[in-house]
């Protein structure tokens, strides 16, 4: 049976693994690659390295960081942040990221996402959504692009369906409204996404107890889930989730 | 020396890390000469099918035709679905036609891609997997798989809501659609396993 997964991101600024809330007030987390090697060492299920800044000179930094990540880690990982072109993304596959994630480009040019799925195969584009629940329309979620910064008039759940169908082959959803809070994930959000797609869905933003992540795998419906500030700042070990997990009946490799 | 076929398509590298990082000698090529020099080889892939026939071009024949000899080969994930006669990803192609069987999509009812790490019941007869006990956790990441219809074939499978192959060994011919090189350190064994098949050989 497919297991569920863990999977801490590392958002990466100047070299440097960061963390915030709500997209704001960074702090230093430590170096990326070995935070990596420890996550993985821990039996995390993959990892996700976000280039926040995604400027022209820090898509150089990730893409050296990517290839030192792969000289020390061997399980999957996700690279994103800044990713526009079919170049891009080769260049980052092979230097050893097992997947790429696609965010504001894809909104800006949705050929990209299908150009790349032919070319690389659905299963290492991943379509990577900030969602912002919409204060005019209850029960809705509004697609915001550049780091959160810019919202659009895309329905999330309907942006995830179209994703699908160009060639995503898994949804990395991320909660702006829950991101870094600790208070738990959007399952609402995330049962939605789930609802409407047959890709995996990674659920992201909120995690920080144990029962979070449950939730957000059994109400949420995701295949996945990503935490950063719960594991970076050592609240809880990721043996400590799977255990949790795998006593409740869900699937671990444990 | 195993030489690590380099056709243009994602993650060559990481399975030449993988395969550096265990010690052994390794070599990244495109080069018939080397190719042909080899003690064992590996083709790697993330890529569509099709795409993949393509790059890989004139190579494909001198593949088959040292495999047919004798040299050990490990295709992994794409790769492995290239050992097989065709595919049907994005229209139909022919693979390379050493293991029978065809590469197909999935079947509708489930989450696809089968994306994770999911238990492969081991066949202790089979050379990959030893030492790694009755059954172990691999990293996939695919929507087709290999139907495989080779009688002399020995097979793992995986449980995805249906007897999924997880690999495959044909005499000194080795596919896994699971990907070795991302399964930690169980995937890092089977690499270790496949050095040993090739160092036998060269004995």
């Amino acid at each position: 049976m497919l297991t569920k997964r863990i999977i801490p991101c590392l958002d990466v600024k100047d070299g440097r693994v960061v963390k915030g809330v709500q997209f704001l007030n960074l702090r230093d987390a430590g170096d990326p690659v070995e935070l990596g090697k420890r996550y993985s060492d821990e039996g995390a299920d993959e990892l996700v390295f976000l280039d926040i800044t995604a400027t022209i000179r820090s898509r150089k930094t990730i893409v050296g960081l990517v290839e030192r990540v792969a000289e020390n880690v061997f399980i999957p990982f996700t690279v994103g942040g800044g990713i526009h072109t079919i170049e891009q993304i080769d260049e980052l596959l092979r230097s050893g990221a097992e997947k790429v994630s696609i965010n504001t480009a894809a909104v800006q040019n949705t050929d990209i996402i299908t150009k790349a799925a032919e070319r690389f195969g659905n299963q290492c584009i991943v379509l990577a959504i900030d969602a912002r629940r919409s204060k005019v329309k209850k029960g809705h979620w509004q697609v915001c692009v550049k780091a959160g910064t810019e919202p659009t008039d895309i329905d999330v759940v309907q942006w995830a369906v179209k994703g699908e169908q160009l060639g995503a082959g898994e949804i990395l959803l991320t909660s702006m409204d829950a991101d870094g809070t600790q208070a738990g994930y959007d399952n609402e959000l995330n049962r939605a996404v789930s609802d409407a797609v047959n890709i995996p869905l990674i659920a992201s933003g909120g995690a920080g107890r144990l029962e979070h992540l449950h939730d957000a795998i059994v109400k949420g419906g995701a295949d996945a889930v990503l935490m950063a500030s719960i594991t970076h700042f050592e609240t809880i070990s990721i043996r400590q989730m799977k255990e949790y997990l795998a006593k409740r009946q869900i699937p671990m490799n444990l | 020396m195993i030489v690590v076929i380099d056709y243009n398509v994602g993650n060559v590298r990481s399975v030449c890390k993988a395969f550096r990082y265990l010690g052994c000698e390794v070599q990244l090529s495109s080069r018939p000469d080397e190719i042909e020099a080899a003690e064992g080889l590996v083709l790697p892939g993330v890529a569509a099918f099709g795409y993949a026939v393509g790059v890989l071009g004139s190579l494909a024949e001198l593949i088959k035709e040292l495999a047919l000899a004798g040299k050990p080969l490990l295709g992994i994930c794409v790769g492995h679905q290239l050992l097989f006669e065709k595919s049907c990803e994005h229209g139909e192609h022919a693979g390379l036609g050493l293991v029978k069987g065809d590469v197909v999509r999935l079947p509708a009812g489930r989450v696809i891609p089968h994306m994770g790490w999911n238990k492969v019941v081991i066949r202790e007869d089979m050379d990959l997997f030893a030492g790694l006990g009755s059954e172990k956790h691999f990293y996939f990441a695919h929507s087709y798989y290999s139907d495989v219809k080779d009688g002399g074939t020995k097979i793992a499978y995986t449980d995805y809501g249906f007897e999924l192959p997880a690999s495959v060994q044909k005499d000194n011919i080795y596919g896994a659609q699971f990907h070795p090189e991302k399964s930690g350190n169980t995937g890092l064994q089977v690499l270790r396993n496949f050095v040993s098949v090739c160092e036998k050989g060269k004995r």
